[in-house]
């Protein structure tokens, strides 16, 4: 049985996922799990996974939650020598590559993350903008954040741990991505990171960049898929909590 | 020159990182940095940690933040048991697993919890509002059940039978909101019968030196000067109210 991988490429760590398997030639079943119609709180996907988030890997009868313990897991697996900078075994390198891995879960996910509900989600639920002081805190949050991205995890580095590509520029590109997918420039004016978003792109093919972040540059058909689909209603107090 | 690890034990990821090198026997100086008095914003800090957060550790001219990264190098340099990180394929997944999840589900709600009830209320000089603890409360709630039930389940300890990191962050997460009085194994035998386990195999002692201050801290706090506190008001504001 080949390996699963249930994603929605609206999420950011089901594309750094789905990146890395397509790009390393892992081979994989594609199971849509589709979020915008909350299909993760289904009986069925329950049955995968409890916690009812993606991206979930099955392999075999081995099931695994959170992309960066399966994007360790297939590094581990399909690895080559040749693939050795994806999560290199020289000690120091492999600690930066998980230094930014811990570091990025409350920084700029969370930070990304909030800039894209602020500007896609949050109006079509409610109705109405985000009130402005909540949504410059959010950008003043993420602005913070890509400036510790630029000066401390790059600082003068063509990639995070140095000259190749690795687990911690792929789960960076993909995060940064989100918020871009609502509109919003980040590498305007941001030369350092444009010119290494440029490098991460040609590491990775600019074919499977763009493929993989299709969906998320299409964010503005979301509100009618909510409607659609009684997600209004299910998101308000999801929301609520978000501005608690 | 030593291994310096860089420290305050009122933070949980310091706790876990001095519970492994001290179980682990690997030495190091202990270089205290006083969260609560602002020492993490001062220049020498910001030379081993721009991010100014502890911990942080400096071997040789190698600096390094973030628990999880540290505990990790530590465990390969010093060849730590295996169980701890353990090379197993789909052991070492299942530890990753966790120490992945619990940075938003875990650590930030038993976080906030030690913030609300007892941080805010000396600085701020007032009780958090009703619904905003009650939100709190549900999410810590939430956590721990998921923590019991997918996490530990019917297993002894996360990765099976033995003690892992993920066990390690664990606890010393699940112990910040004890510190502000709020007794979270109160009701959850199964967590209780875990937290035992993993006391036993850590060493009492050991877990109750690293917890002392913590364990203090409604009385610590009591008795801070509120005054030398007003530089942490922009977040609080930010963060939590």
């Amino acid at each position: 049985m080949p390996l699963e991988l249930y994603l929605d490429l609206h999420s950011q760590p089901c594309r750094s996922v789905f990146i890395f398997a397509k790009k390393t030639n892992i081979p994989f079943d594609f199971k849509f799990v589709d979020l915008a119609t909350g299909q993760q709180y289904g009986e069925d996907f329950g049955k995968i996974s409890v916690v009812r988030k993606v991206p979930v890997m099955r392999d075999g009868d081995f099931i695994l939650t959170e992309s960066v313990a399966i994007l360790k897991y297939l590094a581990e697996k399909f690895g080559t020598s040749d693939s050795d900078h994806w999560y290199p075994a020289d000690l120091q390198k492999r600690a930066r590559v998980n230094e930014y891995l811990s570091w990025q879960h409350a920084a700029m996910r969370a930070h990304g993350s909030k800039v894209f509900w602020f500007r896609a989600i949050v109006p079509i639920i409610t109705g109405s903008d985000v009130p402005k002081e909540k949504m410059d805190s959010a950008m003043e949050d993420l602005t913070l954040s890509l400036k510790v991205f630029e000066e401390k995890f790059l600082d003068d580095r063509p990639f995070i741990i140095g000259e190749k590509i690795s687990l911690a520029d792929l789960v960076a590109i993909v995060e940064i991505m989100q918020p871009v997918g609502t509109g919003l420039d980040l590498f305007e004016n941001r030369p350092i990171l444009g010119a290494w978003r440029d490098r991460v792109k040609m590491e990775l093919g600019e074919a499977l960049f763009d493929e993989a972040h299709k969906t998320i540059m299409d964010v503005a058909s979301l509100p009618q898929t909510f409607e659609n689909n009684g997600m209004l209603e299910f998101l308000k107090p999801k929301i609520q909590k978000m501005f608690n | 020159m030593a291994l310096e690890i860089y420290l305050d034990l009122f933070s949980q990821p310091c706790r876990s990182v001095y519970i492994f090198a001290k179980k682990n026997n690997i030495s190091f100086d202990f270089m205290k940095v006083s969260l609560l008095e602002g020492e993490q914003y001062g220049e020498e800090f910001g030379k081993i940690n721009m991010i100014r957060k502890a911990p942080a550790i400096r071997d040789g001219d190698f600096c390094l933040a973030e628990s999880i990264a540290i505990m990790k190098y530590l465990a390969e340099k010093y060849q730590t048991s295996d169980h701890w990180y353990p090379a197993d394929l789909q052991k070492r997944a299942r530890v990753n697993e966790y120490l992945s999840w619990q940075h938003m589900g875990i650590r930030m709600h038993g976080s906030k919890m030690f913030w609300l009830r007892l941080l805010i209320p000396k600085i701020m000089g007032v009780e958090v509002p009703k619904d905003k603890m009650d939100g709190a409360l549900e999410d810590l709630e939430g956590s721990l059940k998921l923590i019991e039930e997918k996490f530990i389940g019917d297993k002894p300890f996360i990765a099976g039978d033995q003690i892992s990191l993920a066990d390690l962050v664990a606890i010393v997460e699940i112990m910040q909101p004890v510190g502000s009085g709020l007794d979270v194994f109160e009701g959850r035998p199964k967590l209780s019968a875990w937290r035992d386990r993993v006391q036993a195999e850590i060493g009492k002692e050991l877990f109750d030196e690293a917890h002392r201050g913590i364990l203090a801290s409604q009385e610590m706090v009591k008795n801070m000067d509120s005054s030398k506190m007003q530089v942490f008001k922009p977040k609080i504001l930010r963060f939590f109210l």
